[in-house]
């Protein structure tokens, strides 16, 4: 079983890094953040299928760590955006 | 008994890693902004969802599977409350914002 879990945080490293290609393609700064959180969430379920895989619990620390600091990109990026956006319009 | 939690996890797992590819090529094909986060969140709830539910037969401690869960939650609630920020930011400032 623990190689199986290992075979599937893998293949889920690797459509995360083929989702990090929207980064390339877009130019949209809110596609280039939704990409990010797709890292985010990606990299969560990595880091719990490995601390089940090897069985060391304390990686699972980690992954509740990512979630946060995704969920924290995510909320300085649209305070970012709407502080800019009233700026320009001379607020 | 261990052969069912086995098979429930190869299962769950499997369809939660698939879920992370659905939302990954969805976020690369997918025509707007909008559509595009409709992608994202599949892979939140979804993929997580069920890579979690397939991890937690797994787990040796009853401590460690209640903390997968309470990940898994956390997880939940900051991907609902981001992709309803960062759809209010499109709807105010465009897909530029």
């Amino acid at each position: 079983m623990p190689s199986l879990l290992l075979g599937a945080s893998v293949f889920v490293l690797l459509t995360v890094a083929l989702g990090l290609f929207a980064i390339l393609r877009r130019s949209a700064d809110v596609d280039r953040l939704m990409a990010v959180q797709l890292l985010g969430t990606g990299g969560v379920a990595i880091l719990l299928l490995l601390a089940v895989a090897t069985e060391t619990p304390p990686v699972m620390d980690v992954a509740v760590m990512l979630a946060l600091f995704a969920a924290f990109a995510a909320v300085a990026f649209v305070r970012d955006a709407s502080g800019a956006s009233s700026e320009a319009r001379g607020e | 008994m261990s052969l069912v939690m086995d098979i429930l996890t190869i299962c769950a797992v499997s369809a939660g890693a698939l879920f992370f590819l659905a939302g990954t090529v969805g976020l690369l094909r997918f025509p707007d902004t909008l559509t595009r986060l409709h992608a994202l969140t599949k892979v939140d709830n979804l993929g997580l969802g069920l890579i979690v539910l397939g991890l937690l037969p797994q787990t040796s401690s009853l401590l460690f599977a209640v903390k997968l869960v309470i990940v898994w939650l956390l997880v939940q609630l900051s991907g609902a409350v981001v992709t309803q920020l960062i759809a209010g930011a499109v709807r105010h400032h465009g897909a530029d914002g």
